[in-house]
């Protein structure tokens, strides 16, 4: 085998003394408190940041060229996963660890004072506002599955069929499913404060807490239902074109064809889109904040009067930190929230394997 | 194949079919006619072209355009910046994790790191997104970039976000690239990361493609990472993050909004008319394989 040259060996050396050096000296300047600055003539940039990413950068070349044989191969596999499993790690799992730990003390943001215990969830379990959200999000949850799933199957039927323009018609029903949650959700208030009132002469349907939540319903199927059509479509058109024609021979009707055939042969599917919009309409945040901003009241819920009658989990979180500055109260719903998603998980996957076993 | 349908199943599927159509595309044409109108012509009309013209479209255009907190081509500007690096990123970075693990299945590590970014497939952003701000903020002070208000630092959360589905995408694809193919390589004398970048690399076309879409899609159209990492009255901001940010600030008129509405869909809608195909493709493949 080669050796290697002394060129390399010394760029090595030389490469990864430096980046650990210029590495050390940015961290104590850090832990010294002071400012390492360029005198740029108009004002003073700070560079301890590029001193650290350049020792950072100099130390990887250095390690990549190190003059080694046997352990190449896995300098090369650590390099090749170090980028992603850092971001990972400072993005993900640091910040959910923190988020836990924090769910159970008096964080306000910044920093912690006492370690408070359960209260938080206790308080939160208190609030009939919370529990309201929790009540409005499962029902939305439940129409939006039933509803999305069904008309995205219809329209999906709708689109194999031999009509003209299928093309046209596909792509204006995915269209929706392009543009964000906050934008979309804007249009939507528009149409209904402006349009649907001037049109059928009616008040509002945002105005009222439940014809709001139906809605949100109807808003959530425009944006999604193109969406699950298409991977309907996909699993209709993957039904053997033989076993339609046999059904066809043996005389089926195109409702029996639906339902003893097109239907049980895209089981998989149904669960697919099924656990799709079900964690998708659990998460539902953009058009809730755009279109009521969770606002609307209920006069006697639990024997409050509650304001927040359109404000699902996910916004609930969000303006219980932003809006009311309680950072922990907003962690500790968060955690009931990963919970609740986690559950929906499990069972997905569970569901999912035993749909592959007997198929 | 199927008896050919009779004629008047065939015209009332298509009936409803363009009913359909005109429900969906409804709201745009809402959208491209109120924002050629004054609020006196909304309120007198919302629905038709009556008071709708092509100055008023550009005044209103304009109005949004040169809007503070709006301020659109810097926007425009951010998101496509924001985007473009992290998709870039996430496809040079991801893959080549994916690579690494799927090459040593076998091991325990290995499994333990896939079976890690699988699960945490199920953590709600909403979970993370308090810690996730403040680490940010102590992170920066500490290495001297700022990590939280910065384009760097959202980036940086990206690919910590979107690493876990593209690994898990491109692992299922590079599971089917046959071994032998490195093995006469290794054979030949071809270093692990020549390997990767002239063999395995060009051979992930197709998948890169779906994950292109399905970050892409993702990080322009995202809506509470970059109002949490950038503020809404921060000074990078992202085209969704602007629309907030200059409705919630002082607007009520409608035609202002529709404007803004319109400045924000007409990236997307351009962008699908030309990659109309892989985008639907991309969707699926996503759906079904996530």
């Amino acid at each position: 085998m080669t050796t290697f040259s002394v060129g390399r060996r010394v760029t090595s050396f030389a490469l990864l003394i430096a980046g650990i050096a210029l590495l050390v000296f940015a961290l104590v300047l850090d832990f010294l408190g002071l400012k390492f600055y360029i005198d740029l003539g108009n004002g003073n940039l700070d560079i301890r940041g590029a001193i650290l990413v350049v020792g950072i950068i100099l130390a990887i070349v250095g390690i990549y060229l190190f003059p080694t044989l046997k352990y190449h191969r896995t300098i090369v596999y650590g390099l090749f996963l170090f980028p992603l499993l850092a971001t990972f790690l400072v993005t993900v799992i640091i910040p959910l660890f923190f988020g836990i730990g924090y769910s159970f003390t008096d964080w306000d943001g910044i920093r912690v004072r006492n370690v408070v215990g359960l209260e938080n969830y206790v308080r939160m379990f208190r609030q009939p506002g919370f529990l309201w959200s929790i009540l409005i999000t499962f029902l939305f949850v439940f129409f939006n599955v039933i509803l999305v799933n069904l008309i995205g199957f219809l329209l999906a039927l709708l689109c194999t069929t031999k009509i003209k323009a299928l093309g046209f018609f596909r792509a204006s029903y995915f269209l929706p499913n392009l543009i964000g949650g906050i934008v979309l959700g804007y249009i939507w208030k528009f149409i209904f404060t402006s349009v649907l009132t001037n049109m059928l002469a009616t008040k509002s349907m945002l105005s009222e807490t439940p014809t709001a939540i139906a809605a949100i319903v109807i808003v959530y199927i425009w944006q999604y239902g193109g969406y699950i059509m298409l991977i309907y479509i996909t699993g209709l058109t993957g039904v053997p074109a033989d076993t339609l024609e046999a059904a066809s021979i043996d005389g089926a009707n195109p409702w029996q064809t639906l339902t003893k055939i097109k239907i049980p042969m895209i089981a998989p599917t149904i669960t697919i889109c099924t656990f799709l919009t079900l964690t998708s309409a659990f998460k539902q945040f953009d058009v809730n904040l755009a279109m009521t901003n969770g606002s609307g009241s209920i006069a006697d819920f639990m024997g409050a009067y509650i304001t927040n009658g359109t404000e699902m989990l996910a916004l609930n979180i969000y303006s219980t930190a932003i809006s009311q500055n309680q950072y922990a109260l907003s962690q500790a719903k968060a955690v009931l929230f990963f919970i609740i998603l986690a559950v929906v998980s499990i069972i997905q996957v569970r569901t999912s394997n035993k749909k592959e076993v007997t198929l | 194949m199927n008896r050919t349908p009779k004629k008047y199943v065939l015209v009332m599927e298509t009936i409803l079919a363009i009913i359909v159509a005109i429900y969906i595309l409804f709201p745009f044409y809402m959208v491209c006619v109120n924002s050629a109108k004054n609020t006196t012509a909304i309120t007198n009309d919302p629905v038709g072209l009556a008071g709708a013209s092509f100055q008023q479209l550009i005044i209103n255009i304009t109005g949004v355009i040169n809007n503070t907190h709006f301020n659109f081509w810097r926007a425009f500007a951010s998101s496509l910046i924001i985007t473009v690096l992290s998709t870039g990123l996430l496809i040079l970075f991801g893959s080549m994790a994916a690579w690494v693990i799927s090459r040593n299945q076998s091991k325990k590590w290995a499994a333990f790191i896939y079976f890690t970014f699988i699960a945490s497939m199920i953590i709600p952003f909403q979970v993370v997104m308090l810690p996730l701000v403040a680490t940010f903020r102590d992170v920066g002070k500490f290495i001297g970039i700022p990590m939280i208000q910065s384009i760097p630092g959202i980036v940086f959360a990206y690919l910590g976000f979107g690493g876990a589905m593209t690994v898990f995408i491109l692992v299922g694809f590079i599971k089917g690239i046959p071994y032998e193919l490195e093995e006469a390589a290794s054979i030949d004398g071809c270093a692990p990361e020549q390997i990767f970048f002239q063999i395995i690399f060009p051979l992930l076309k197709p998948v890169i493609m779906t994950v292109t879409i399905l970050n892409g899609m993702w990080i322009w159209n995202d809506f509470l990472l970059p109002s949490m990492m950038l503020g809404l009255a921060g000074k990078n901001k992202t085209i969704p993050v602007a629309v907030q940010s200059f409705i919630g600030s002082y607007v009520t008129e409608w035609s202002m909004i529709m404007a803004a509405a319109l400045l924000a869909i007409i990236p997307m809608i351009i962008f699908f008319l030309f990659g109309q195909k892989q985008i639907v493709q991309g969707m699926i493949d996503g759906a079904v394989k996530g």
